[in-house]
């Protein structure tokens, strides 16, 4: 049988595999890719032996840190994250939803301080059942996850 | 050893634990008691007041110079450089410099954080927009105290706006320190939040959510009064719940001995003038308590041992 493969190995960068389908430009934007000025590649809604459908993004020559494959806990919690150095698996991120956020997503609070302030905006990060809630450090609102992400 | 206060910036009520309660309560006590104009003296308190107030920025200068300390500071963001364009971070930089606490309000949620992260000195905060009031809940635990002899469970209902009411939310969370059982009457639309009442849930404290205010009166220890604003209704829904939500004299003539009648002020007729007159009326006192609660945060704040 011919074997074709969907997106090009990778010599050096990050493999963010296992994305639910539908959260891949969400996790591109999370962590602004596209402005590396690195070759990035996408795949969305390719087959999955066990999702069915799933998002892919190859990112070459960037390394997620520990801290930032946390974040990507937020959208995607069951994702895997590949270090690629020579083509090799070097290192696999475990994902751990992070305590706190900072800087990435704007306070969806329209009267909070932090939006005419030189702060960086900070989140604290809880799990409640099926939801994730993100308070606010400075407008101590809580919001969904989703309703955060949403706002960027 | 320092008290566990000292030095330090009062934002939010959820940072006290319940011993920093106590601590607060049982020092306003002792003020009002053994009144003392020596504890700020030669401190100068910066009273930064970004939105205007009546009773909080009058208490609270009223606190300092009671204790034999001095003020200085605007009671209204108008004339400040703010005006000009500066954030709050330089202003409260510049401020804290001059001072060895600021007390401030701000219209804008988190204003009070976020000027502890820029301050040299203790800030305490007077109100952030619809945010948090810690020193209105000091005082409204004062209170209970006082008229209850314990904050250990205590039945309490609170009425009227509760959705909007930061006073109401505060005291919520506070008590819920303190294993109390609540009573909530409010319109539909203007009910308890769902975060707090599963905060609530997380931490097994009994509410009970009510339509009549006379269901009420005869369980509670303390019925907390909040206004209903008429601006968040249209003109035939507000004419429809406002009767609902007004305190007359003749329907306390149920209620427990002990029970008192809070409101945090300012009243518009939510509670009858009549009910001033009855045993039950303690808002005047509640607003004058003001003092020896603030006064106790400044004294814990800015000196080691009280």
């Amino acid at each position: 049988m011919e074997y074709t493969r969907t997106v090009e190995a990778l010599k050096e960068g990050t493999v963010i595999d296992h994305i639910p389908a539908g959260q891949g430009l969400k996790i591109l934007r999370l962590f602004r890719f596209a402005d590396t000025g690195e070759r990035v590649t996408v795949g969305l809604n390719l087959s999955s032996r066990h999702m069915g459908s799933k998002d892919i993004i190859k990112v070459e020559n960037v390394a997620l840190t520990a801290a930032q494959a946390n974040e990507l806990a937020l959208f995607a919690p069951k994702a895997t994250v590949n270090l690629i150095s020579n083509f090799e698996v070097v290192k696999k991120h475990k994902l751990e939803l992070p305590e706190a956020i900072e800087g990435i997503f704007a306070c969806p609070n329209s009267n909070c301080i932090s939006h005419t302030e030189p702060v960086e905006s900070h989140f604290y990060v809880r799990p409640q059942g099926t939801d994730t809630k993100m308070k606010c450090k400075y407008c101590e609102k809580v919001f969904s996850k989703d309703i955060v992400a949403e706002v960027r | 050893m320092a008290n566990p206060l000292y030095r330090k910036h009062i934002i939010s009520i959820a940072d006290f634990s319940r011993e920093e309660l106590e601590l607060v309560v049982d020092t306003a006590a002792r003020l009002k008691r053994q009144p003392r104009n020596d504890l700020l003296a030669g401190r100068l308190i910066g009273s930064c007041f970004f939105e205007p107030s009546t009773r909080t920025r009058l208490s609270f200068e009223t606190a300092v110079q009671r204790l034999g300390g001095s003020v200085i500071g605007f009671a209204d963001g108008g004339n400040t450089s703010a005006k000009k364009g500066e954030t709050l971070a330089d202003s409260i930089k510049i401020i804290g410099s001059y001072t060895d606490a600021v007390v401030m309000r701000h219209p804008r949620e988190g204003a009070a954080r976020l000027a502890s992260e820029f301050s040299a000195v203790p800030v305490i905060n007077g109100g952030d927009g619809s945010n948090q009031h810690p020193t209105q809940t000091l005082l409204d635990l004062f209170t209970l105290r006082e008229t209850q002899g314990t904050l250990e469970n205590l039945t309490v209902a609170f009425v009227g706006d509760l959705k909007y009411g930061r006073t109401v939310h505060s005291l919520v969370q506070a008590l819920s320190l303190f294993n109390a059982r609540f009573y909530f009457v409010s319109p539909e639309q203007l009910a308890m939040p769902d975060y707090l009442c599963e905060e609530l849930n997380e931490r097994g404290i009994q509410y009970t959510l009510a339509d009549s205010l006379d269901d009420v009166i005869p369980q509670v220890d303390i019925l907390y009064m909040t206004r209903v604003q008429r601006e968040r209704f249209d003109e035939a829904e507000f004419k429809k719940i406002q009767g609902q939500y007004i305190l007359k004299a003749e329907m306390l003539k149920n209620a427990r001995t002990n029970m008192k009648v809070l409101h945090p002020l300012p009243r518009v007729d939510e509670i009858e003038v009549a009910v001033d007159a009855t045993p039950h009326a303690y808002y005047f006192e509640q607003a004058k308590n003001g003092v020896f609660a603030r006064q106790a945060l400044l004294s814990l704040v800015l000196n080691e041992t009280v």
